[in-house]
């Protein structure tokens, strides 16, 4: 089997966040990015498959800036196969997404195609979603486990108060959760293999895809800060305040 | 600072490393070195990563290629956990492997190195003595030859990693008096004659484990004589210098890591109506800090440079590691002061860094004897 893992390259999750002076956007000058850790995880999910020899082949595919290339490396550097930088410097949203990976996938034709269940800088969930639907394919999201079978996949979902396990036949789209595995650390031995590892590089129009924002983000603010508490010495003044204030 | 010889491959080394450290060491660098030890799965963990297989062969586990930017990218990096034990219980195997893997029989290679290489067994170097650790030509252990075996007697001290490593490189006399009369030897930890003892209460290290080692008849056959007979000190002090270098790139760490709990102290912290970062004397603390540590990293690059290009610079490396270390002190004295009161309790990395600056600066050659070093290779 071949798996696709699309990986995004997003803010480090370590890092905090500042909305820009002019509330056009977050400050991405000079800050730490790294892949989106949803997609590490299906990286680390798509290696796991291929060590349980399920799996022969693992593309990762990047849509982004130039720079995005860091990104497939670090997952060539985990253990994927090659990569297709997709290039696209300005924003693009989770449809277009969709469609530039449709057009990869009838390229590439893979069975499984591997997701975060969301970006932590948009936080969108959606691209998955749209990119079975756009397809036709089968989609098992959220997922917290995956047990390849000949033909088909058995994905166990995280749902509200549950798991929910769901057969699916291949091809099919999984997005992955933040308990599905623990992504490993890249060797060094493995990064050095990585920079031998190829990687295409393409555009959004060689798959026909327009991927002109059809949203605007019309403003960017940080949350409201909150106001300082107060400190009560007894309950009878933490009644006598919530009294105050009309809460009780 | 841009670092003029970064290429994606040391960058992305850099940032395996760093996440590792943060993740799977310094949540848990206190406990650790309040227990006075490190779960064995570490060393395998940071073996599996890569860390000690510079200069190491494939077959025995190793890299099949060295980098000196990667070296000083691991040593900065680990010793930012801020327990510095730590990259010395584990790490410590570093300077034995060098001599292993270039002086061991195949024999000996085959059996060990991987073990070592991996993180599945340690290895210690022994040089320093009860009787004195600058003045290597003058060791005391002897070796005395006895058919086709080797006779070890003597004592080794402050040896890291000595409690726990199965395999010893260590120094004996095997000829006459000085620096010519000095052979290096493989000694394994069961062999009959040999002991060891713990050194407790240590000021600083607690996480890694310092001994004394003993060796009342240690019978090796021949083929553990490490390089050729006499020629020891030579190779014991071309093993120094990457040693060095990594106590370079220890500071390194230490120091950003001063700096970096400096700041977020002194933007935190109020007193006279105002936070600590806007008094001017603080302002100049910091910019002191800041100035030493590139100093210090950018005088290491060079260094780095010139290793890589097989021109090991030994007396810029012997500047390098007093530099480094006076400027260490410095940076540590100075966040402990910015921290005041609270950089004095146990369990942060102020307090354990300024109790780990004088390993930095007494291990592995001494400031005093690296300014003589380094002035004695300008021919003075
Ligand atoms: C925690 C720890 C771990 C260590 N790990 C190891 C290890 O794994 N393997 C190993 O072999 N050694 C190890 N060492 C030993 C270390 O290398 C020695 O402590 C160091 O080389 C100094 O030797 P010494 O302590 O015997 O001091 P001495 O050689 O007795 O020197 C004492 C002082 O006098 C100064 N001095 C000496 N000669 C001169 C001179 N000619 N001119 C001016 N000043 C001089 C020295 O700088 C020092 O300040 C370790 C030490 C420590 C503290």
């Amino acid at each position: 089997m071949k798996v696709m893992v699309p990986v995004k390259r997003v803010v480090d999750y370590n890092v905090k966040v500042r909305v820009k002076s002019d509330n056009t956007g977050v400050e991405l000058a000079n800050v730490k990015m790294s892949m989106n850790p949803f997609d590490e995880i299906a990286v680390e999910e798509a290696i796991r498959l291929k060590e349980a020899g399920k799996v022969e082949e693992i593309v990762v595919v990047s849509i982004g800036p130039k720079a995005a290339t860091e990104t497939i490396r670090t997952g060539l550097a985990m253990g994927a196969d090659r990569g297709i930088l997709v290039e696209h410097d300005d924003e693009i949203h989770p449809l277009a997404v969709a469609k530039i990976l449709k057009g990869i996938v009838g390229e590439e034709n893979p069975d499984i195609v591997l997701l975060g269940k969301q970006a932590i800088d948009d936080d969108c969930n959606q691209t998955g979603q749209m990119l079975a639907q756009l397809l036709g394919w089968a989609q098992g999201t959220f997922a917290s486990k995956v047990e390849a079978e000949d033909g088909s996949l058995n994905v166990t979902r995280e749902v509200d108060g549950g798991l929910e396990t769901v057969k699916l036949n291949l091809p099919a789209i999984v997005t992955t959760d933040l308990r599905l595995n623990e992504p490993r650390y890249a060797s060094l031995p493995n990064i050095m293999k990585a920079k031998r590892k190829p990687i295409d590089e393409k555009t959004a129009a060689d798959y026909g895809v327009d991927a002109t924002p059809r949203l605007k983000t019309l403003k960017v603010e940080e949350p409201a800060a909150r106001e300082a508490g107060i400190k009560v010495e007894s309950v009878d003044e933490l009644v006598g305040k919530l009294k105050e204030k009309g809460l009780i | 600072m841009r670092n003029p010889f970064e290429t994606e491959e040391r960058k992305a080394f850099r940032e395996t490393v760093r996440r590792f450290v943060e993740t799977e060491i310094t949540p848990y660098a206190d406990d650790w070195d309040e227990a006075g030890e490190v779960p064995w799965e570490l060393h395998a963990k940071l073996g599996a990563l890569g860390a000690f297989g510079f200069g190491v062969d494939e077959k025995y586990g190793g890299l099949g290629f060295d980098d000196c930017f990667m070296r000083a990218a691991f040593s900065e990096e680990f010793y930012k956990c801020g327990a510095t034990g730590i990259p010395a219980a584990t790490g410590g195997r570093s300077i034995s492997i060098g001599p292993i893997e270039k002086f061991a029989p195949d024999e000996i290679k085959d059996r060990v190195l991987e073990d070592i290489v991996t993180g599945r067994k340690g290895s210690s170097l022994g040089i320093t003595e009860p009787g004195g650790g600058s003045d290597v030509a003058n060791m005391k252990t002897v070796a005395r030859k006895d058919g086709d075996d080797w006779v070890i007697n003597g004592s080794k001290t402050f040896i890291t990693g000595g409690m726990k490593s199965e395999y010893f490189v260590v120094g004996a006399r095997t000829g006459g008096e000085g620096l010519t009369g000095i052979s290096l030897f493989f000694v394994e930890a069961d062999m009959p004659g040999f002991s060891r003892t713990l050194i407790d209460r240590k000021m600083g290290w607690w996480a890694s484990d310092t001994a004394t080692l003993y060796f009342d008849d240690v019978r090796v056959p021949a083929r553990n004589m490490l390089g050729q007979e006499n020629f020891g000190f030579i190779a014991i002090m071309n093993n120094f210098n990457y040693e060095r270098l990594g106590m370079v790139a220890g500071s390194v760490g230490m120091m950003k890591a001063c700096l970096e709990d400096s700041i977020a102290w002194a933007q935190e912290r109020h007193t006279f109506g105002k936070p600590l970062i806007k008094h001017q004397v603080i302002r100049h603390k910091i910019a002191d800090m800041s100035a030493k540590i590139d100093a210090t990293e950018a005088y290491l690059n060079q260094i780095c440079w010139l290793a890589n290009e097989g021109e090991m610079p030994v007396a810029e490396v012997s500047k390098a590691k007093f530099f480094a270390t006076k400027a260490l002190e410095f940076c540590a004295s100075e966040a402990m002061q910015i921290l005041g009161g609270a950089g004095y309790l146990r369990g942060n990395r102020v307090e354990r860094i300024y109790r780990e600056v004088k390993v930095m600066a007494i291990g592995g050659g001494s400031e005093e004897i690296m300014r003589d070093l380094a002035v004695r290779q300008m021919g003075l």
